[in-house]
């Protein structure tokens, strides 16, 4: 059993290793999306800014807090500051909760209108703008505010998009390198000509999740390696435990790959189908941008999606140092 | 007991189609068995069947005597219609791939002399010519020193110098007393390789035997050839059948003879006249009324 799996593991590899131009691109796709999305980031100014704003429970009753502040404050800085346009405003009761999330970059800034106090982190460049939008709200009034400095480590928002990156290419390396690849074999009868030999099924699944799970881990540390020479990022957790979320994250995208592959001898289909869950995977699983303010529905939806506890747990433990204690919710999830 | 294969009353039914219909046959050791028919007669549906691919309707299959298992696995060597090789690899890594998943193994150095593999052992699977790639499917299921193998149309789309290559490889494999099953719709192939045929049509074994036996009972005579068009009642008046060719007309007469006198009294130009024993083509138009090759 041991000898035929290995067989078909080795076989695998260098059927990946040799085609080029897909190994390249597995390689090269993260580089790519961190650099273009640096150069994006500086240079968009169409993107949404979020905005959290601490409600004081004592004053405030209702969940329509922005009538009764103004009301309350009689603040016309405030006032014209919730009318700026591209800025979603998002409530808080607790205020650490608050804190927590503009560290990790989910909201831009944080504003406490009845104490007057507003936060940023000093590394986002959304931001720097959002205070000078609050700012220009003042018009010919005096600033009525007072900038506080977050205290502890603020993240980059490169480091905090590299996690997501490195989920999203075992994404889609474990689901197009299994599901389409098995699917392929099907088509054109290598899986047939193999089912004919003493091969069981179980040994060569086996050898496809070992053989991808160990492309991934090659590929993963090569960016990795990669960007933080270039970029000089840092794992402020343990190394044991990142590849611990790696491992089970990319164990669970081969087999959704798998599921995919069973019974389907349509390359199109298949694409379609891996397209259909890679998209909303991409999109919702906190990849490239924070669901906070999202819809509750989006949020649940986002919570049965593999990736988003892939990257959450890597994110976790790569920015905050988190220990696999710390994300046991998220290591239950992926295993 | 020499039966290395046993096909009991075969069946396999699709919700439309009776792919196989009753087919019994059973082969000895050493010989090469050939499954003969036109497309769609059964004849690959058959040895999928035998081979554990498709799952059959009803009927049994035993294997030395015993239900197929594990051992028929490790013991068959088996070469598909159409099969891609895995992508990437070279035609020796491919080779022992294979190799690597059997507990009984051919020697490597053996394979390659048997199946012509020298000068492309390193070659990429993606650049060997047709030729080639079916020597390497052949080497494949040679890889476990096999003792029954399966070749199902091994020389569909080669040119006439591969598939003379193939029919090497085969006799070579036949010379070691291994036990061969092929499928074939070219009765050439079958006629030079094959000590016992089945024909197939509809998805029943029509014939069987020997070649030789079969065409001396049933086909024994000649083929007049004439690429003239001549009419219906000419052609009527000779005792024997015919049938239209493209451009012009086969007859098979019972006394060639009296044929050629006919068609000389007739004034028919018998100058491109050509005359042949009958084969198995024929035999197979005798037996179903339609060429093997339809």
């Amino acid at each position: 059993m041991i000898r035929r799996i290995w067989t078909l593991f080795k076989a695998r590899n260098m059927e990946f290793f040799r085609d080029r131009a897909a190994y390249g691109w597995n390689l090269l796709f993260p580089f790519m999306i961190i650099i273009g999305f640096s150069v994006m980031f500086n240079e968009d100014q169409q993107t949404m800014y979020k905005v959290g704003v601490i409600i004081d429970s004592n004053t405030v009753k209702t969940h329509d807090s922005e009538n009764i502040l103004v009301s309350v404050l009689e603040d016309i800085q405030y006032r014209n500051f919730r009318k700026t346009k591209y800025i979603e405003f998002i409530e808080f009761n607790v205020f650490n909760h608050a804190l927590d999330k503009l560290k990790h970059h989910r909201i831009d800034l944080l504003i406490n209108p009845r104490s007057k106090h507003y936060w940023i982190s000093q590394t986002s460049p959304k931001g720097y703008i959002v205070e000078k939008l609050l700012k220009a709200g003042v018009e010919n009034r005096k600033f009525l505010y007072n900038q506080k400095k977050i205290s502890g480590r603020e993240i980059p928002y490169s480091e905090w998009l590299f996690p997501g990156i490195l989920g999203m290419n075992i994404m889609f390396s474990a689901l197009y390198g299994v599901g389409y690849t098995v699917v392929r074999y099907r088509k054109n009868g290598v899986l047939k000509r193999f089912s004919v030999t003493p091969l069981k099924p179980y040994e060569f699944l086996a050898a496809q999740i070992i053989s991808r799970i160990y492309l991934l881990f090659i590929t993963t540390l090569i960016v990795f390696l990669g960007c933080t020479l270039i970029f000089g990022f840092k794992c402020h957790g343990s190394y044991l435990s990142l590849l611990v979320v790696f491992f089970l994250g990319g164990f669970s995208m081969v087999s959704v790959g798998l599921v995919v592959a069973a019974r389907n001898s349509s390359e199109e289909f298949a694409n379609g189908v891996l397209n259909l869950i890679s998209w909303p995977m991409m999109f919702l699983s906190e990849v490239w941008f924070s669901l906070e303010g999202a819809k509750p529905w989006v949020k649940t939806f986002s919570a049965f999606l593999p990736l988003t506890h892939l990257v959450d747990g890597a994110r976790r433990i790569m920015n905050d140092g988190a220990t696999l204690f710390e994300i046991k919710y998220q290591l239950l999830m992926l295993a | 007991m020499n039966t290395v294969l046993e096909v009991k009353n075969l069946t396999k039914f699709y919700p439309e189609v009776k792919a196989i219909n009753g087919v019994s046959f059973s082969i000895e050791k050493g010989i090469c068995f050939g499954l003969l028919g036109p497309n769609g007669a059964g004849k690959t549906t058959t040895i999928e069947v035998i081979e554990g691919i498709v799952p059959p309707t009803s009927g049994e299959i035993l294997y030395r005597g015993k239900s197929r298992g594990a051992r028929f696995r490790e013991e068959v060597g088996i070469q598909f219609q159409n099969t891609e090789l895995p992508a990437f690899l070279s035609v020796k890594e491919t080779l022992e791939t294979f190799r690597s998943l059997y507990g009984r193994k051919s020697d490597m150095d053996e394979l390659i002399e048997i199946c012509y593999l020298q000068e492309i052992l390193n070659h990429d699977n993606r650049k060997i010519s047709g030729g080639q790639k079916q020597r390497l499917l052949l080497a494949m299921a040679l890889a476990n020193d096999p003792e029954l193998i399966f070749l199902d149309e091994p020389t569909t789309g080669l040119d006439p110098q591969s598939r003379r290559h193939l029919w090497d490889i085969v006799r070579n494999i036949k010379a070691r007393e291994k036990t061969v099953v092929l499928t074939t719709h070219y009765m050439e192939e079958a006629q030079i390789l094959c000590d016992i045929i089945a024909i197939m049509d509809y998805g029943k074994i029509i014939a069987a035997g020997p070649p030789e036996k079969l065409l001396e009972e049933q086909c024994s005579g000649t083929a007049v050839i004439l690429h003239e068009h001549i009419d219906e009642k000419t052609l009527n008046s000779i005792q024997g059948n015919w049938v239209r060719m493209k451009d012009g007309v086969e007859i098979y007469p019972e006394n060639l003879n009296d044929c050629i006198k006919t068609l000389m009294n007739l004034g028919i130009n018998l100058s491109k006249m050509t005359v042949r024993p009958q084969n198995l083509e024929d035999l197979f138009l005798k037996l179903t009324g339609k060429r093997l090759r339809a």
